[in-house]
Protein backbone atom coordinates (compact mmCIF):
# COMPACT_ATOMS: atom_id res chain seq x y z
CA UNK A 1 0.00 0.00 0.00
CA UNK A 2 1.22 3.14 -0.91
CA UNK A 3 0.42 5.64 1.44
CA UNK A 4 0.90 9.77 1.36
CA UNK A 5 3.71 11.58 3.52
CA UNK A 6 0.84 12.47 5.56
CA UNK A 7 -0.71 9.15 6.70
CA UNK A 8 2.98 8.33 7.29
CA UNK A 9 3.71 11.10 8.98
CA UNK A 10 0.74 10.58 11.59
CA UNK A 11 1.26 7.11 11.73
CA UNK A 12 4.74 7.77 13.30
CA UNK A 13 4.02 10.71 14.86
CA UNK A 14 0.70 10.01 16.29
CA UNK A 15 -0.78 13.17 17.70
CA UNK A 16 -3.22 13.01 20.95
CA UNK A 17 -2.65 8.91 21.27
CA UNK A 18 -4.00 8.55 25.07
CA UNK A 19 -7.15 8.74 27.45
CA UNK A 20 -9.20 10.88 29.58
CA UNK A 21 -11.27 9.97 32.31
CA UNK A 22 -14.05 8.57 30.59
CA UNK A 23 -16.33 9.18 33.99
CA UNK A 24 -15.47 12.55 34.09
CA UNK A 25 -19.24 14.47 32.84
CA UNK A 26 -16.89 16.94 30.92
CA UNK A 27 -15.38 14.01 28.52
CA UNK A 28 -17.00 12.29 25.92
CA UNK A 29 -15.71 9.00 24.40
CA UNK A 30 -16.58 6.95 21.07
CA UNK A 31 -15.37 3.30 21.02
CA UNK A 32 -16.78 2.24 17.41
CA UNK A 33 -15.46 -1.00 15.30
CA UNK A 34 -15.21 -4.18 15.94
CA UNK A 35 -12.02 -6.27 16.42
CA UNK A 36 -13.17 -8.73 13.72
CA UNK A 37 -13.57 -6.39 11.34
CA UNK A 38 -9.66 -5.07 12.05
CA UNK A 39 -10.22 -1.75 12.96
CA UNK A 40 -11.42 0.16 16.19
CA UNK A 41 -11.22 3.42 17.11
CA UNK A 42 -11.60 4.78 20.70
CA UNK A 43 -12.05 8.79 20.67
CA UNK A 44 -12.45 11.01 23.28
CA UNK A 45 -13.52 15.01 23.96
CA UNK A 46 -13.12 17.00 26.72
CA UNK A 47 -15.17 19.99 26.48
CA UNK A 48 -15.35 23.51 28.49
CA UNK A 49 -18.75 23.30 30.08
CA UNK A 50 -17.97 27.10 30.33
CA UNK A 51 -17.53 27.75 26.35
CA UNK A 52 -18.79 24.63 24.87
CA UNK A 53 -14.75 24.72 23.09
CA UNK A 54 -13.33 21.52 23.32
CA UNK A 55 -10.14 21.91 24.88
CA UNK A 56 -9.07 18.18 24.64
CA UNK A 57 -9.34 15.32 22.29
CA UNK A 58 -7.33 12.19 22.64
CA UNK A 59 -7.57 8.77 20.53
CA UNK A 60 -6.48 4.95 20.91
CA UNK A 61 -7.09 2.85 17.54
CA UNK A 62 -6.49 -0.64 16.82
CA UNK A 63 -6.44 -1.05 12.96
CA UNK A 64 -4.21 -0.21 9.91
CA UNK A 65 -1.54 2.90 9.13
CA UNK A 66 -4.86 4.82 7.64
CA UNK A 67 -7.14 4.23 10.28
CA UNK A 68 -4.80 5.51 12.91
CA UNK A 69 -3.96 8.31 10.72
CA UNK A 70 -7.36 9.37 10.15
CA UNK A 71 -8.23 9.58 14.03
CA UNK A 72 -5.15 10.93 14.63
CA UNK A 73 -5.82 14.09 12.56
CA UNK A 74 -9.42 13.47 13.64
CA UNK A 75 -8.50 14.51 17.01
CA UNK A 76 -5.51 17.66 15.83
CA UNK A 77 -9.04 19.19 14.16
CA UNK A 78 -11.36 18.65 17.07
CA UNK A 79 -9.38 21.05 19.13
CA UNK A 80 -10.79 24.38 19.48
CA UNK A 81 -13.67 23.49 18.19
CA UNK A 82 -17.54 23.75 19.22
CA UNK A 83 -19.72 20.78 19.39
CA UNK A 84 -21.58 21.56 16.76
CA UNK A 85 -18.47 22.74 14.84
CA UNK A 86 -16.91 19.05 15.16
CA UNK A 87 -19.98 17.43 14.16
CA UNK A 88 -19.93 19.31 10.86
CA UNK A 89 -16.64 17.21 10.53
CA UNK A 90 -17.17 15.04 7.35
CA UNK A 91 -14.93 11.66 6.64
CA UNK A 92 -14.21 13.38 2.93
CA UNK A 93 -12.42 16.06 4.33
CA UNK A 94 -10.40 13.36 5.80
CA UNK A 95 -9.79 11.56 2.99
CA UNK A 96 -9.24 14.61 1.14
CA UNK A 97 -6.61 15.44 3.56
CA UNK A 98 -4.92 12.41 4.20
CA UNK A 99 -5.01 11.77 -0.16
CA UNK A 100 -6.80 8.18 0.97
CA UNK A 101 -6.73 5.63 -1.80
CA UNK A 102 -10.57 4.27 -2.68
CA UNK A 103 -9.97 1.32 -0.64
CA UNK A 104 -9.10 3.19 2.86
CA UNK A 105 -12.49 5.51 2.51
CA UNK A 106 -14.05 3.16 5.20
CA UNK A 107 -10.89 4.54 7.53
CA UNK A 108 -12.29 8.02 7.13
CA UNK A 109 -15.87 7.00 7.67
CA UNK A 110 -15.26 5.28 10.93
CA UNK A 111 -13.37 8.26 12.34
CA UNK A 112 -15.90 10.24 11.58
CA UNK A 113 -18.65 7.84 13.38
CA UNK A 114 -15.57 7.75 16.28
CA UNK A 115 -16.38 11.51 16.26
CA UNK A 116 -19.72 11.96 16.32
CA UNK A 117 -20.40 8.83 19.55
CA UNK A 118 -18.11 10.92 21.38
CA UNK A 119 -19.80 14.01 20.90
CA UNK A 120 -23.39 11.96 21.01
CA UNK A 121 -21.75 10.20 24.83
CA UNK A 122 -20.97 13.60 26.09
CA UNK A 123 -23.83 14.89 25.26
CA UNK A 124 -26.23 12.48 26.66
CA UNK A 125 -23.96 12.73 29.91
CA UNK A 126 -24.72 16.70 30.17
CA UNK A 127 -28.22 15.96 30.10
CA UNK A 128 -28.38 13.35 32.65
CA UNK A 129 -26.02 15.80 34.46
CA UNK A 130 -29.12 18.66 33.73
CA UNK A 131 -31.44 16.44 34.49
CA UNK A 132 -29.97 15.02 38.52
CA UNK A 133 -28.69 19.25 38.63
CA UNK A 134 -32.30 19.96 38.15
CA UNK A 135 -33.89 16.96 40.07
CA UNK A 136 -31.68 18.10 43.12
CA UNK A 137 -32.28 21.46 42.82
CA UNK A 138 -36.16 20.24 43.03
CA UNK A 139 -35.68 17.61 45.74
CA UNK A 140 -33.78 20.88 47.95
CA UNK A 141 -35.72 22.15 50.58
CA UNK A 142 -37.19 25.41 50.73
CA UNK A 143 -36.01 27.31 53.67
CA UNK B 1 28.95 -6.20 9.69
CA UNK B 2 26.55 -3.97 8.64
CA UNK B 3 23.12 -5.42 8.19
CA UNK B 4 21.61 -5.18 4.40
CA UNK B 5 18.47 -3.55 4.15
CA UNK B 6 16.06 -4.46 3.55
CA UNK B 7 15.38 -7.94 4.54
CA UNK B 8 13.68 -10.64 3.38
CA UNK B 9 11.72 -12.82 5.38
CA UNK B 10 9.42 -13.83 3.06
CA UNK B 11 10.65 -17.33 1.35
CA UNK B 12 6.76 -18.79 1.47
CA UNK B 13 6.12 -16.35 -1.30
CA UNK B 14 9.11 -17.16 -3.32
CA UNK B 15 12.90 -17.70 -3.24
CA UNK B 16 16.05 -15.85 -4.95
CA UNK B 17 17.65 -17.88 -7.67
CA UNK B 18 20.80 -19.98 -6.19
CA UNK B 19 23.62 -18.35 -8.30
CA UNK B 20 24.66 -22.46 -8.72
CA UNK B 21 21.19 -22.53 -10.53
CA UNK B 22 21.88 -19.61 -12.80
CA UNK B 23 24.88 -21.03 -13.61
CA UNK B 24 23.40 -23.92 -14.72
CA UNK B 25 20.79 -22.31 -16.92
CA UNK B 26 22.47 -19.98 -18.88
CA UNK B 27 24.19 -21.68 -21.39
CA UNK B 28 20.38 -23.26 -22.36
CA UNK B 29 19.40 -19.64 -23.48
CA UNK B 30 22.29 -19.12 -26.07
CA UNK B 31 24.73 -22.23 -26.74
CA UNK B 32 21.90 -25.23 -26.24
CA UNK B 33 18.88 -23.19 -27.47
CA UNK B 34 17.25 -26.20 -28.59
CA UNK B 35 13.44 -27.63 -29.17
CA UNK B 36 14.20 -30.70 -26.76
CA UNK B 37 11.32 -31.98 -29.18
CA UNK B 38 13.58 -31.76 -32.25
CA UNK B 39 14.71 -35.56 -32.60
CA UNK B 40 16.57 -34.59 -35.77
CA UNK B 41 19.40 -33.04 -34.97
CA UNK B 42 21.95 -32.28 -32.72
CA UNK B 43 20.29 -28.84 -30.92
CA UNK B 44 17.46 -31.06 -30.08
CA UNK B 45 19.53 -33.87 -28.80
CA UNK B 46 21.37 -31.74 -26.18
CA UNK B 47 18.01 -29.99 -25.34
CA UNK B 48 16.72 -33.64 -24.63
CA UNK B 49 19.31 -34.82 -22.89
CA UNK B 50 19.59 -31.30 -20.74
CA UNK B 51 15.50 -32.59 -19.93
CA UNK B 52 16.63 -35.89 -19.29
CA UNK B 53 18.75 -35.07 -16.57
CA UNK B 54 16.54 -32.58 -14.82
CA UNK B 55 13.43 -35.41 -14.82
CA UNK B 56 15.89 -37.57 -12.93
CA UNK B 57 17.27 -34.17 -10.38
CA UNK B 58 13.42 -33.67 -9.61
CA UNK B 59 12.70 -37.31 -9.59
CA UNK B 60 15.48 -38.13 -7.19
CA UNK B 61 14.50 -35.56 -4.57
CA UNK B 62 10.41 -37.02 -4.16
CA UNK B 63 11.98 -40.41 -4.79
CA UNK B 64 9.92 -40.89 -7.72
CA UNK B 65 11.05 -42.62 -11.91
CA UNK B 66 11.61 -39.46 -14.11
CA UNK B 67 8.95 -41.10 -16.33
CA UNK B 68 6.71 -40.55 -14.10
CA UNK B 69 7.58 -36.35 -14.35
CA UNK B 70 5.45 -33.95 -16.25
CA UNK B 71 7.05 -30.37 -16.71
CA UNK B 72 4.26 -27.56 -16.20
CA UNK B 73 4.27 -23.60 -15.86
CA UNK B 74 4.23 -23.66 -12.46
CA UNK B 75 2.52 -25.62 -9.23
CA UNK B 76 -1.10 -23.85 -10.12
CA UNK B 77 -1.07 -25.24 -13.56
CA UNK B 78 -0.05 -28.86 -11.80
CA UNK B 79 -3.07 -28.56 -9.24
CA UNK B 80 -5.37 -27.45 -12.51
CA UNK B 81 -3.92 -30.65 -14.12
CA UNK B 82 -4.28 -32.78 -11.42
CA UNK B 83 -7.42 -32.14 -9.89
CA UNK B 84 -9.23 -31.50 -13.26
CA UNK B 85 -7.41 -33.94 -15.02
CA UNK B 86 -8.64 -36.81 -12.55
CA UNK B 87 -12.13 -35.58 -12.59
CA UNK B 88 -12.29 -35.78 -15.93
CA UNK B 89 -10.78 -39.25 -16.80
CA UNK B 90 -12.57 -41.20 -13.74
CA UNK B 91 -16.27 -39.68 -14.06
CA UNK B 92 -17.81 -42.85 -14.72
CA UNK B 93 -16.33 -43.71 -11.70
CA UNK B 94 -17.33 -41.59 -9.31
CA UNK B 95 -17.64 -37.26 -8.85
CA UNK B 96 -16.80 -36.57 -5.45
CA UNK B 97 -13.69 -35.20 -4.24
CA UNK B 98 -12.29 -34.27 -0.63
CA UNK B 99 -10.37 -31.14 -0.09
CA UNK B 100 -9.66 -28.64 3.05
CA UNK B 101 -10.40 -25.68 3.39
CA UNK B 102 -6.79 -24.20 4.21
CA UNK B 103 -5.82 -25.31 1.12
CA UNK B 104 -4.49 -23.13 -1.52
CA UNK B 105 -6.42 -21.18 -3.89
CA UNK B 106 -4.98 -23.20 -6.60
CA UNK B 107 -6.95 -26.05 -5.17
CA UNK B 108 -9.88 -24.64 -3.76
CA UNK B 109 -11.25 -22.55 -7.08
CA UNK B 110 -10.55 -25.88 -9.64
CA UNK B 111 -12.79 -27.12 -7.06
CA UNK B 112 -15.16 -25.16 -7.24
CA UNK B 113 -14.99 -24.59 -11.01
CA UNK B 114 -15.61 -28.38 -10.77
CA UNK B 115 -18.20 -27.88 -8.66
CA UNK B 116 -20.28 -26.01 -11.36
CA UNK B 117 -19.85 -28.76 -13.50
CA UNK B 118 -21.86 -31.31 -11.25
CA UNK B 119 -18.75 -32.79 -9.43
CA UNK B 120 -19.50 -32.65 -5.50
CA UNK B 121 -16.93 -31.42 -3.29
CA UNK B 122 -16.31 -31.65 0.13
CA UNK B 123 -14.32 -29.37 2.26
CA UNK B 124 -12.45 -30.69 5.03
CA UNK B 125 -12.32 -28.45 8.65
CA UNK B 126 -9.12 -28.29 10.29
CA UNK B 127 -8.67 -28.93 13.63
CA UNK B 128 -6.74 -25.62 15.86
CA UNK B 129 -3.46 -26.75 14.97
CA UNK B 130 -4.51 -26.25 11.00
CA UNK B 131 -4.54 -30.32 10.66
CA UNK B 132 -7.30 -32.18 9.42
CA UNK B 133 -8.69 -34.81 11.63
CA UNK B 134 -8.10 -38.66 9.62
CA UNK B 135 -11.53 -39.73 11.25
CA UNK B 136 -13.42 -36.76 9.19
CA UNK B 137 -11.49 -37.94 6.16
CA UNK B 138 -13.02 -41.21 6.46
CA UNK B 139 -15.84 -40.23 7.29
CA UNK B 140 -16.24 -38.31 4.38
CA UNK B 141 -15.46 -41.09 1.93
CA UNK B 142 -18.18 -42.32 -0.34
CA UNK B 143 -18.50 -44.90 -2.94
CA UNK B 144 -18.57 -41.77 -5.31
CA UNK B 145 -15.16 -40.68 -3.99
CA UNK B 146 -12.16 -40.18 -6.81
CA UNK B 147 -9.85 -38.47 -5.39
CA UNK B 148 -8.73 -36.60 -2.24
CA UNK B 149 -7.12 -33.73 -2.56
CA UNK B 150 -4.87 -32.11 0.77
CA UNK B 151 -1.84 -30.06 0.86
CA UNK B 152 1.71 -31.23 2.21
CA UNK B 153 2.49 -28.23 3.97
CA UNK B 154 0.44 -24.99 4.36
CA UNK B 155 1.86 -21.61 2.48
CA UNK B 156 0.49 -19.62 5.54
CA UNK B 157 0.96 -21.32 8.86
CA UNK B 158 3.44 -24.00 7.44
CA UNK B 159 1.75 -26.88 9.15
CA UNK B 160 2.69 -30.30 7.64
CA UNK B 161 -0.51 -32.62 6.99
CA UNK B 162 -0.46 -36.27 7.86
CA UNK B 163 0.50 -37.20 4.46
CA UNK B 164 1.41 -40.95 4.94
CA UNK B 165 -1.48 -41.74 7.04
CA UNK B 166 -4.20 -39.90 4.17
CA UNK B 167 -2.42 -41.84 1.76
CA UNK B 168 -2.92 -45.56 3.64
CA UNK B 169 -6.36 -44.72 3.99
CA UNK B 170 -6.92 -43.42 -0.12
CA UNK B 171 -4.94 -46.41 -1.15
CA UNK B 172 -7.28 -49.00 1.71
CA UNK B 173 -10.46 -47.21 -0.29
CA UNK B 174 -8.71 -47.33 -3.58
CA UNK B 175 -9.15 -43.54 -4.42
CA UNK B 176 -6.24 -41.79 -5.79
CA UNK B 177 -4.72 -38.70 -3.13
CA UNK B 178 -3.10 -36.01 -5.13
CA UNK B 179 -0.97 -33.81 -2.82
CA UNK B 180 0.04 -29.85 -3.02
CA UNK B 181 4.12 -30.35 -1.95
CA UNK B 182 5.42 -26.83 -3.18
CA UNK B 183 6.15 -25.26 0.56
CA UNK B 184 7.54 -28.79 1.12
CA UNK B 185 9.34 -30.33 -1.06
CA UNK B 186 13.17 -30.10 -1.43
CA UNK B 187 12.67 -28.50 2.19
CA UNK B 188 11.35 -32.01 4.40
CA UNK B 189 12.18 -35.31 3.37
CA UNK B 190 9.54 -36.31 0.94
CA UNK B 191 8.97 -39.76 -0.70
CA UNK B 192 6.07 -40.73 -3.06
CA UNK B 193 6.33 -44.22 -1.97
CA UNK B 194 6.56 -44.41 1.89
CA UNK B 195 3.78 -41.15 1.49
CA UNK B 196 1.81 -42.94 -0.71
CA UNK B 197 0.86 -40.31 -2.99
CA UNK B 198 -0.53 -40.25 -6.82
CA UNK B 199 -0.29 -37.11 -7.64
CA UNK B 200 2.09 -34.13 -6.50
CA UNK B 201 2.53 -30.15 -7.34
CA UNK B 202 5.39 -28.71 -7.06
CA UNK B 203 7.23 -25.36 -8.23
CA UNK B 204 10.90 -25.01 -8.89
CA UNK B 205 10.85 -21.20 -7.67
CA UNK B 206 9.77 -22.07 -4.30
CA UNK B 207 13.39 -24.37 -3.52
CA UNK B 208 15.84 -21.56 -5.48
CA UNK B 209 14.54 -22.33 -8.72
CA UNK B 210 13.46 -20.38 -11.37
CA UNK B 211 9.27 -18.69 -12.14
CA UNK B 212 7.23 -19.91 -14.42
CA UNK B 213 8.49 -23.83 -14.50
CA UNK B 214 6.79 -26.80 -11.93
CA UNK B 215 6.15 -30.29 -12.54
CA UNK B 216 3.07 -32.33 -11.57
CA UNK B 217 4.49 -36.01 -10.19
CA UNK B 218 2.13 -38.64 -11.70
CA UNK B 219 2.29 -42.36 -10.82
CA UNK B 220 3.12 -44.72 -13.21
CA UNK B 221 2.64 -47.92 -11.28
CA UNK B 222 0.23 -49.50 -8.61
CA UNK B 223 -1.93 -47.52 -9.48
CA UNK B 224 -1.24 -46.32 -13.25
CA UNK B 225 -2.66 -42.87 -12.75
CA UNK B 226 -4.47 -41.49 -15.85
CA UNK B 227 -4.80 -37.82 -16.72
CA UNK B 228 -7.30 -35.86 -19.08
CA UNK B 229 -5.11 -33.22 -20.88
CA UNK B 230 -5.87 -29.65 -19.93
CA UNK B 231 -3.56 -28.41 -22.45
CA UNK B 232 -4.02 -29.64 -26.47
CA UNK B 233 -1.31 -29.66 -28.94
CA UNK B 234 1.78 -31.37 -29.95
CA UNK B 235 1.28 -34.38 -26.99
CA UNK B 236 4.59 -33.53 -25.12
CA UNK B 237 4.58 -35.25 -21.71
CA UNK B 238 3.19 -38.19 -22.50
CA UNK B 239 0.36 -36.86 -24.39
CA UNK B 240 -0.67 -35.10 -20.76
CA UNK B 241 0.60 -31.68 -21.21
CA UNK B 242 1.57 -30.35 -24.54
CA UNK B 243 4.09 -27.08 -24.99
CA UNK B 244 7.21 -26.78 -25.99
CA UNK B 245 9.60 -27.37 -22.94
CA UNK B 246 10.98 -24.55 -21.19
CA UNK B 247 14.58 -26.10 -21.41
CA UNK B 248 16.30 -23.29 -19.26
CA UNK B 249 13.93 -23.61 -16.80
CA UNK B 250 13.61 -27.52 -16.48
CA UNK B 251 17.64 -27.33 -16.08
CA UNK B 252 17.49 -24.92 -13.25
CA UNK B 253 14.34 -26.76 -11.57
CA UNK B 254 16.71 -29.70 -11.74
CA UNK B 255 19.54 -28.12 -10.55
CA UNK B 256 17.93 -26.15 -7.66
CA UNK B 257 16.15 -30.14 -6.93
CA UNK B 258 19.74 -31.28 -6.60
CA UNK B 259 21.19 -28.91 -4.46
CA UNK B 260 17.43 -28.83 -2.02
CA UNK B 261 18.32 -32.71 -1.89
CA UNK B 262 22.00 -32.66 -0.92
CA UNK B 263 21.59 -30.14 1.50
CA UNK B 264 18.14 -30.04 3.26
CA UNK B 265 19.96 -31.80 5.86
CA UNK B 266 21.98 -28.70 6.92
CA UNK B 267 19.86 -26.18 5.57
CA UNK B 268 17.18 -27.70 8.01
CA UNK B 269 19.29 -27.11 11.32
CA UNK B 270 20.17 -23.99 10.54
CA UNK B 271 17.07 -22.96 9.71
CA UNK B 272 15.48 -24.50 12.85
CA UNK B 273 17.95 -22.58 15.03
CA UNK B 274 16.85 -19.35 13.42
CA UNK B 275 13.13 -19.74 13.68
CA UNK B 276 13.86 -20.83 17.16
CA UNK B 277 15.93 -17.90 18.26
CA UNK B 278 13.45 -15.40 16.40
CA UNK B 279 10.22 -17.27 18.53
CA UNK B 280 11.95 -16.72 21.46
CA UNK B 281 13.56 -13.48 21.22
CA UNK B 282 9.72 -12.43 20.84
CA UNK B 283 8.23 -14.21 23.26
CA UNK B 284 10.86 -13.20 25.63
CA UNK B 285 10.27 -9.37 24.48
CA UNK B 286 6.12 -9.59 24.59
CA UNK B 287 3.42 -10.57 26.16
CA UNK B 288 0.28 -12.22 24.67
CA UNK B 289 1.68 -13.40 20.89
CA UNK B 290 0.75 -16.34 19.82
CA UNK B 291 1.63 -19.39 17.10
CA UNK B 292 -0.51 -19.92 14.45
CA UNK B 293 -0.57 -23.68 14.17
CA UNK B 294 0.83 -26.90 15.47
CA UNK B 295 4.27 -26.24 16.81
CA UNK B 296 5.00 -30.17 16.42
CA UNK B 297 3.78 -30.46 13.07
CA UNK B 298 5.69 -27.76 10.94
CA UNK B 299 8.16 -26.78 8.26
CA UNK B 300 11.49 -25.69 9.66
CA UNK B 301 12.12 -22.32 8.17
CA UNK B 302 8.07 -21.09 8.83
CA UNK B 303 6.68 -18.89 11.87
CA UNK B 304 3.15 -17.45 12.08
CA UNK B 305 2.50 -15.54 14.99
CA UNK B 306 -0.47 -13.23 16.00
CA UNK B 307 0.80 -10.19 18.02
CA UNK B 308 -2.46 -9.47 19.80
CA UNK B 309 -4.50 -6.30 19.88
CA UNK B 310 -2.27 -4.87 16.43
CA UNK B 311 -3.07 -4.53 13.06
CA UNK B 312 -1.39 -6.57 10.78
CA UNK B 313 -0.94 -3.97 7.94
CA UNK B 314 0.36 -1.01 10.74
CA UNK B 315 2.99 -3.41 12.03
CA UNK B 316 4.01 -3.77 8.56
CA UNK B 317 4.50 -0.02 8.38
CA UNK B 318 5.93 0.22 11.22
CA UNK B 319 8.58 -2.60 9.97
CA UNK B 320 8.95 -1.31 6.66
CA UNK B 321 12.52 -2.32 5.49
CA UNK B 322 11.38 -6.55 6.21
CA UNK B 323 9.82 -7.85 3.89
CA UNK B 324 6.87 -10.72 5.19
CA UNK B 325 3.56 -11.06 4.63
CA UNK B 326 0.43 -10.22 7.19
CA UNK B 327 -2.83 -12.73 7.25
CA UNK B 328 -4.63 -8.96 7.56
CA UNK B 329 -7.58 -7.94 5.93
CA UNK B 330 -6.11 -4.77 5.20
CA UNK B 331 -2.83 -6.06 2.95
CA UNK B 332 -4.91 -8.54 0.88
CA UNK B 333 -6.55 -7.57 -2.11
CA UNK B 334 -10.07 -9.57 -1.42
CA UNK B 335 -10.39 -6.69 1.99
CA UNK B 336 -10.98 -10.41 3.73
CA UNK B 337 -8.21 -11.62 7.05
CA UNK B 338 -6.41 -15.03 5.42
CA UNK B 339 -9.29 -17.53 5.38
CA UNK B 340 -6.06 -20.29 6.70
CA UNK B 341 -6.39 -18.20 9.76
CA UNK B 342 -9.82 -18.10 10.14
CA UNK B 343 -10.21 -21.77 10.11
CA UNK B 344 -8.46 -22.41 13.13
CA UNK B 345 -11.15 -21.00 14.94
CA UNK B 346 -9.36 -18.88 16.85
CA UNK B 347 -11.34 -15.53 16.41
CA UNK B 348 -10.62 -12.79 13.25
CA UNK B 349 -9.13 -10.34 15.27
CA UNK B 350 -5.80 -12.92 15.67
CA UNK B 351 -5.91 -13.13 12.19
CA UNK B 352 -5.88 -9.35 11.77
CA UNK B 353 -3.01 -9.48 13.84
CA UNK B 354 -0.93 -11.95 12.21
CA UNK B 355 2.36 -12.03 10.54
CA UNK B 356 4.11 -15.01 8.86
CA UNK B 357 7.70 -14.91 8.70
CA UNK B 358 9.60 -17.03 5.88
CA UNK B 359 13.07 -18.09 6.72
CA UNK B 360 15.72 -19.38 3.99
CA UNK B 361 19.09 -20.31 2.62
CA UNK B 362 20.34 -16.85 3.09
CA UNK B 363 18.53 -15.62 6.11
CA UNK B 364 21.36 -14.55 8.96
CA UNK B 365 21.40 -14.34 12.72
CA UNK B 366 21.90 -10.63 12.48
CA UNK B 367 18.79 -10.62 10.26
CA UNK B 368 16.62 -12.59 12.75
CA UNK B 369 17.97 -10.17 15.75
CA UNK B 370 17.20 -7.49 13.57
CA UNK B 371 13.95 -8.18 13.14
CA UNK B 372 12.86 -9.38 16.24
CA UNK B 373 14.50 -5.80 18.34
CA UNK B 374 12.30 -3.70 15.86
CA UNK B 375 9.32 -6.01 16.29
CA UNK B 376 9.09 -5.82 19.98
CA UNK B 377 9.08 -2.09 19.87
CA UNK B 378 6.70 -1.77 16.82
CA UNK B 379 3.98 -3.60 18.71
CA UNK B 380 5.09 -1.92 22.00
CA UNK B 381 4.11 1.29 20.11
CA UNK B 382 1.00 0.36 18.92
CA UNK B 383 -0.01 -1.36 21.70
CA UNK B 384 0.21 1.63 23.61
CA UNK B 385 -2.17 3.11 21.45
CA UNK B 386 -4.27 0.13 20.97
CA UNK B 387 -7.72 0.46 22.65
CA UNK B 388 -8.40 -3.38 22.85
CA UNK B 389 -4.67 -3.24 24.36
CA UNK B 390 -6.09 -0.81 27.23
CA UNK B 391 -9.51 -2.77 27.50
CA UNK B 392 -7.97 -5.68 28.26
CA UNK B 393 -5.37 -4.57 30.24
CA UNK B 394 -8.69 -3.05 32.48
CA UNK B 395 -9.81 -6.66 32.57
CA UNK B 396 -12.35 -6.42 29.91
CA UNK B 397 -12.97 -9.18 28.11
CA UNK B 398 -13.28 -8.44 24.44
CA UNK B 399 -14.77 -11.38 23.34
CA UNK B 400 -17.91 -10.90 25.34
CA UNK B 401 -18.10 -7.27 24.32
CA UNK B 402 -20.76 -5.65 21.86
CA UNK B 403 -18.79 -4.62 18.93
CA UNK B 404 -20.64 -2.48 16.05
CA UNK B 405 -19.82 -5.06 13.24
CA UNK B 406 -19.74 -2.35 10.08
Amino acid sequence: MAYSNKVIDHYENPRNVGSLPKDNPNVGTGLVGAPECGDVMKLQVQVNPETGVIDDAKFKTFGCGSAIASSSLATEWLKGKTVDQALAIKNTDIVTELSLPPVKIHCSVLAEDAIKAAINDYKKKQSVTAKTVAAQEKAQPTV
Amino acid sequence: MAIKLPIYMDYHATTPVDPRVVEAMLPYFTEHFGNAASRNHPFGWEAEEAVDKARKQIADLIGANPKEIVFTSGATESNNLAIKGVAEMYREKGNHIITAVTEHKAVIDTCKSLEKDGYRVTYLQVRKDGLIDLAELRAAITDKTILISIMTANNEIGVVQPIAEIGAVAKDKGILFHTDAVQAAGKIPFNVNELKVDLVSITAHKMYGPKGIGALYVRRRNPRVLLAPQIDGGGHERGMRSGTLNVPGIVGFGKAAELCRLEMAQDTERLNALVARLNKRLHDGLDEIYINGSTEHRLPHNLNISFAYVEGESLLMGINDVAVSSGSACTSASLEPSYVLKALGAGDDLAHSSIRFGLGRWSTQEEVDYVSDKLIRVVTKLREMSPLYELAKEGVDLSTMQWEVH
